[in-house]
């Protein structure tokens, strides 16, 4: 089954992503073809088996809360595209 | 002392320098020198840090002369220019970091400057490393030191080419799904993935959180072991780092394989695969049984056909999550638009390369309302029957042995519109990932005069026994010896 027009958007819009009428065409067909790819997975049996998010099995790892030097500002707004004295300037959130 | 200083491993380096025999500064000229001349053939640098180097070069020869010197003291190394580097620019080969100037060094690079190495460059590499071939870079492909008019693989194709033109001594690669062994077999030089944890990712550019590891990539294996010694370790910074002591990796490496048990899982030599590397992998684990190991060739790990997909769903969710930070904002490019989302959608637009929006698209889609469950959990399900599968494989053998890549190097642009055959490339590879397992490879011979690697998979925190394997292989072979026509 082959991605919407639709689709292929709503998912550009949710990462945010600009396309081009071309990407769109494009991510449709490859996509698509990848995703069904992916129907091999329907052939395993997955009864009552446990997710596995990472390998090493290691859970809630604690450190004690202690005071250090963090990296000064100025190194941090170094790479700023934009500021304004020690914050990042961005476009207005609510219009 | 040797007719090219540009023919030296680490240990050999070393043993120069401490003998006061060669200056730190003789070595890096000598590297720098040779990096002018092959590297507008290879281009596996993408930052030459050449006044850096010789400054670090000459630090490194005042503590050679008071005998402070480390094995890796004074050595030129090339790092892939996905670990950052403090002051010194660190790209992903992505337009979108193309100038970024990180404020801070990533662990291992300030474990490498506690031992004096000396930062010789940044390595090119698949755009924030997604990609099998380091086509993907946005900044320029890398070429095969063995055949120019093939990809030297990747994702670490910079540091791999690196090494096999001796353009550095060593490097430094990160591997998901098979970033740093696949291209070592296609370059022929050793790429060693650790278990997952062992080395601390503070300071790495996140591409699949779950999957991401940190390894060497040189010219043999006491070299790897060597390396290792100096970056494996927890880290408070990392906390997915885990809390083991570090042996003393070298001290394995003595050859006897008596009683060592290996496996071949048959899986692993997949349909289309090409005959010549069946065959060369086929003499390489004889040779390994003459060495003394009990080999079993009659290994199924059923559940491997699926690795694939369970990767190439897991790998582009991470992605996608990890990837949300790139929003033009706190560093990077940026494009400048009247609003905010048009701004930040331009910015992504403009700022990633095609396999990186593909991968975007691909993982927002998986784990997207309606879909997560019948793509990212399920994903991970499978991915616990994969992990299990090897953990029972793990119980009867030391190690499993395997080819690191279905075919040799392949030409530049055979695959770059086939997204599917160019994951196909690292499907002896990243089922170590998906279990977390440490991985190398190592040269094991070559077909038409491009080059074969065989992959050595061993059990979590199991690195010094793949070593062992590894070493006595390569001390009966020459493979490791031979350099590409440069």
């Amino acid at each position: 089954m082959k991605l919407s027009r639709e689709e292929v958007l709503h998912i550009a819009r949710l990462a945010r992503l600009g396309l081009t009428e071309e990407d769109v065409d494009k991510f449709r067909e490859q996509l698509s073809n990848i995703l069904e790819n992916f129907e091999i997975l329907q052939q395993v049996d997955i009864t009552d088996v446990p997710p596995t998010a990472q390998s090493v099995m290691l859970q809630n790892v604690m450190r004690d809360d202690t005071v250090a030097p963090s990296l000064p500002p100025e190194d941090i707004l170094a790479n700023a595209p934009r500021r304004e004295g020690d914050c990042f300037r961005v476009r207005a959130v609510l219009e | 002392m040797p007719d090219s200083l540009t023919e030296l491993t680490i240990h050999e380096a070393h043993d120069l320098l401490r003998s006061r025999q060669l200056s730190s500064v003789e070595l890096n000229r000598a590297y720098l020198e040779r990096i002018s001349r092959v590297d507008p053939e290879v281009k596996a640098f993408v930052t030459v840090t050449d006044e850096l180097a010789l400054e670090q070069a000459e630090e490194a020869d005042r503590l050679l002369a008071q005998n402070g010197a480390s094995p890796l003291t004074g050595i030129p190394v090339l790092v892939k220019d996905v670990i950052c580097t403090r002051g010194v620019r660190t790209t992903c080969s992505s337009k979108i970091l193309e100038n970024l100037i990180p404020p801070y060094d990533a662990t291992v690079v300030e474990k490498l400057n506690k031992c004096n190495a000396v930062l010789i460059g940044k390595a090119n590499m698949d755009e924030f490393a997604m990609g099998s071939s380091t086509e993907n870079s946005a900044l320029f492909p890398t070429h095969n030191p063995w055949d120019l008019s093939r990809v030297p693989g990747g994702s670490s194709g910079g540091s791999a080419a690196g090494v096999a033109a001796r353009e550095t001594v060593y490097a430094l690669g990160s591997d998901t799904g098979g970033s740093i062994r696949q291209p070592a077999g296609f370059c022929s030089v050793v790429g060693f993935k650790p278990t997952y944890g062992r080395v601390s990712r503070y300071g790495l550019v996140a591409f699949a959180s779950s999957l991401d590891q940190i390894g060497p990539l040189t010219q043999d294996v006491t070299d790897c072991a060597l390396v290792m010694n100096a970056i494996a370790g927890y880290d408070r910074r990392d906390s997915t780092s885990v809390p083991q002591p570090v042996p003393d990796y070298t001290q394995y490496l003595n050859g006897d394989l008596r009683g060592l048990r290996l496996g071949i899982p048959k899986e692993y030599f997949v349909e289309g695969m090409q005959a010549e590397v069946a065959t060369a992998i086929k003499a390489a684990i004889n040779q390994l049984e003459e060495l003394g190991a009990e080999v079993d060739w009659e290994v199924s790990l059923p559940h491997t056909p699926y690795a694939l997909a369970v990767y190439y769903i897991i790998a582009p969710s991470e992605a996608s999550a990890n990837l949300a930070r790139y929003d033009g904002v706190k560093y990077g490019f940026s494009y400048q638009a009247p609003s905010m989302w048009e701004s930040m959608e331009k910015t992504r637009q403009y700022g990633f390369g095609a396999e990186v929006k593909r991968r975007i698209m691909l993982g927002t889609y998986a784990l997207s309302a309606g879909y997560y469950d019948a793509y990212y959990l399920k994903a991970q399900k499978v991915r616990t029957l994969i992990r299990r599968e090897f953990d029972r494989a793990f119980e009867k053998y030391d190690a499993l042995v395997t080819p690191t890549s279905p075919t040799v190097p392949f030409k530049i642009g055979e695959k770059v519109d086939d997204p599917l055959q160019m994951y196909l490339s690292d499907v002896c590879t990243l089922p170590v990932n998906i279990a977390g397992l440490p991985g190398i490879s190592i040269p094991a011979g070559f077909a038409d005069g491009l080059p074969i690697g065989m992959q050595i998979i061993g059990r979590h925190f199991g690195e010094e026994t793949i070593l062992k394997i590894a070493h006595a292989y390569e001390q009966s072979t020459d493979w490791h010896k031979r350099r590409p026509p440069l």
